[in-house]
């Protein structure tokens, strides 16, 4: 292990830190609350000549994610961030950097989608693009944040994977949040994550056509070929964490972290920033003798369904909370624990989704105590409750 | 090896291009205007090229695998990404230390003056090295003839069909080599497949050019406009010799006419040549020839020749 700088950054602020790290060649950047200081640092670096990539001014983030497909289509490493509207802005260029097997690195501040106006954090901007065809990470504080840029390009460029990397911070929560962080040493960057080499580009030597047309009869072939480099994803994640945790000294726990499941009969699944907030509350509860645990699902694709069926196993009642909602049904991350758990066998007595922190609406300590008292009442036939 | 185009401005001859083909083998129409334009423009730029076309006919008829019809560098954008994957693909290659590229797009009149026209504005206020060709064939052509904002007023097309109240589109083209200008654009053009030398001068002047070049090049479609597929070229000629379009360019700041007409050769012939304008009557002619009559009073006392 190396010793590592300590800094004091905002979540935003250490994904730039990491950004700078990687050595993108090319970042296209259109400004968004509350993604902005990203950008801000980022034109910081490369004005300071700390940071040589090329810096394009893009007039809107479907420009900003369509000018990274084109750089990564000459092999060169990209980097963009965004939030909320402009994430859905982008939602073509989403599909067509995943389908185009371009591995693009992007940051998401989550934030609330308008109608009502609102910019404070809530994951329905990047839940609601779950089928997207990207890799999709949440952080729980700064230092995941940086560790998960360097992360995500080393995953996103493996060639069985080729596939988009988006990492998501709640807005504000972790973007703006100082945290004092340990910030790696170029040189063990360089180590950890060589230059991006690629056969999938344009080739001034080997000319080739990217991003054509393909009819009925080979489209599927294209798309499953899509599917099981997100699911060979898994493992080099894996591999990816255990690499950095021996270079680096932090390790990281894969798809899922689980906090006292072991013989946990109340579990609490979430993911993201709310997890800080679950975390001590479980640990209260437990030295009151409390059999209860947390579920923090770090990758929501690939999804980890065998992960979270495991964990659950033993619970008597088992509640999702996740800060979005899809209309006339129920919470995504919702729908896709209930389908890992159906798949796995495993049916919890009682399973219960928890709405909230829409629009920022806060979650506090005294909430989730709240929400394990719910989980062992008892059944009052609800499933999906706002908290 | 290719031969290698001089600038030796009116000299370039059709001699002057290689036998390497570039764009060959698609299958677009007949008489296509627009595959025409790539392929000379391609002849033009040679081997070091990265061509972006978004969604529309060009990339409908040369990307479909397995058989591509690109024989340097090519991908499809998104329809409205031309601009904006050009310069990453740009931007891309400059990080990269590549040297002595040409990034080059080939976009449809709706592609550029409606759905891509953001991302244009944005490279050229960038100054991004790099060649935008826009191939106007007046229509959205691969979904079928649809208007798009460069339809010409009276043009009869699926969405803005010719009957009893209406007579076609209902507007004039949108300016889009004024626009562009008015960007403050390092250079750009307007020229017409039935001219094409002067079209292959401005290519290659715009291969040379050190920021954004957009050159507007007039591409009949037969299957929209209703004209014989062994007409394109001289529908294109006489698109420029009636002065219903017009060679020029702009560059540091100045318009420059290329070809002015001695006398207009007769624009009823041009439109009715086509079944697209067939339903037009005299008025109608009259009022298109008076717009054009007063474009080219404004062209001939503020352009230079």
């Amino acid at each position: 292990m190396i010793p590592a700088q300590k800094a004091f950054l905002s979540g935003n602020e250490a994904v730039a830190a990491g950004v700078r790290l990687a050595r993108p060649h090319v970042i296209a950047a259109y400004p968004i609350t509350p993604q902005t200081t990203v950008i801000e640092r980022l034109a910081e670096m490369v004005e300071d000549d700390s940071l040589k990539a090329e810096y394009l001014h893009v007039e809107s983030e479907h420009s900003a994610l369509s000018a990274c497909i084109g750089a990564s289509a000459v092999g060169a490493r990209t980097f963009t961030a965004t939030s909320s509207q402009g994430l859905l802005y982008m939602a073509e260029c989403l599909h067509y950097a995943s389908g185009g097997r371009f591995p693009v690195v992007m940051m998401n501040a989550n934030r609330s989608l308008a109608l009502p106006w609102n910019i404070y954090g809530d994951q329905r901007d990047s839940l609601s693009l779950l089928d997207c065809g990207w890799i999709q990470v949440y952080a729980e504080d700064a230092q995941e944040s940086l560790d998960l840029i360097i992360h995500g390009y080393a995953i996103a460029e493996d060639p069985h994977v080729l596939t988009p990397f988006m990492i998501n911070l709640d807005g504000f929560l972790i973007t703006h949040t100082y945290e004092l962080l340990n910030l790696p040493t170029q040189e063990d960057v360089d180590v950890f994550l060589p230059p991006f080499r690629t056969v999938n580009k344009m080739d001034l030597d080997h000319p080739m056509s990217l991003a054509f047309t393909a009819g009925p009869a080979y489209n599927q072939s294209f798309k499953q070929l899509q599917h099981q480099a997100m699911m060979s994803a898994s493992k080099v994640i894996f591999e990816t964490e255990e690499r950095f945790g021996q270079l680096f000294g932090r390790h990281y726990p894969g798809l899922i972290e689980t906090i006292h499941c072991d013989d946990a009969e109340f579990i609490l699944v979430t993911l993201g920033s709310v997890a800080g907030t679950v975390r001590p509350v479980v640990e209260k509860l437990r030295s009151l003798g409390e059999r209860v645990g947390l579920v923090r699902i770090r990758y929501m694709r690939p999804f980890p369904d065998t992960e979270i069926s495991t964990a659950l196993a033993g619970a008597k009642s088992v509640g999702v909370l996740e800060k979005d909602i899809s209309f006339g049904y129920e919470g995504t991350v919702f729908t896709n624990v209930n389908s890992a758990l159906m798949r796995a066998k495993v049916l919890p007595p009682r399973l219960l989704n928890f709405v909230g922190g829409l629009g920022g609406k806060d979650i506090s300590a005294t909430d989730i105590e709240r929400l394990f008292l719910r989980l062992k009442s008892p059944d009052d036939g609800e499933t999906v409750a706002f908290i | 090896m290719e031969k290698q185009l001089h600038l030796s401005d009116k000299k370039i001859s059709i001699r002057d291009l290689g036998d390497r083909e570039y764009f060959y083998g698609h299958k677009a129409c007949p008489g296509c205007g627009g595959s025409l334009a790539l392929r000379l423009a391609l002849k033009v730029l040679g081997e070091r090229s990265y061509a972006v076309v978004p969604a529309g006919c060009m990339s409908a008829v040369g990307f479909i695998f397995p058989q591509m019809a690109f024989s340097c560098n090519a991908i499809i954008s998104t329809f409205p990404g031309t601009a904006s994957m050009l310069s990453g693909v740009a931007a891309g290659a400059r990080a990269l230390g590549i040297k002595d590229f040409h990034a080059v797009g080939f976009a449809g009149d709706g592609g550029t003056a409606d759905i891509g026209l953001q991302a244009l504005s944005g490279a050229i206020d960038r100054h991004d090295k790099i060649m935008y060709i826009c191939y106007d064939n007046e229509a959205y052509m691969n979904t079928g003839v649809q208007k798009s904002s460069l339809t010409p007023i009276g043009a009869r097309t699926t969405t803005s069909p010719a009957g009893k109240r209406l007579k076609g589109a209902v507007t004039h083209k949108k300016p889009m080599f004024e626009i562009v200008a008015a960007h403050g654009i390092d250079y750009a053009a307007t020229a017409s497949v039935g001219y094409p030398l002067d079209y292959l001068r401005k290519l290659e002047y715009a291969s040379r050019v050190d920021g954004t070049s957009y050159i507007h090049v007039f591409a009949p479609c037969p299957v929209g406009w209703g004209h014989d597929t062994s007409d394109t070229i001289s529908v294109a000629k006489n698109a420029v010799d009636c002065g219903l379009w017009f060679l020029a360019e702009f560059s540091d700041g100045k318009f420059t006419l290329n070809h002015k007409p001695g006398k207009f050769t007769s624009a009823e012939n041009y439109l009715l040549g086509q079944s697209r304008f067939r339903h037009l009557g005299e008025e109608d002619v009259k009022d298109i020839l008076a717009e054009r009559d007063s474009r080219w009073s404004r062209i001939l006392s503020e352009w230079s020749l």
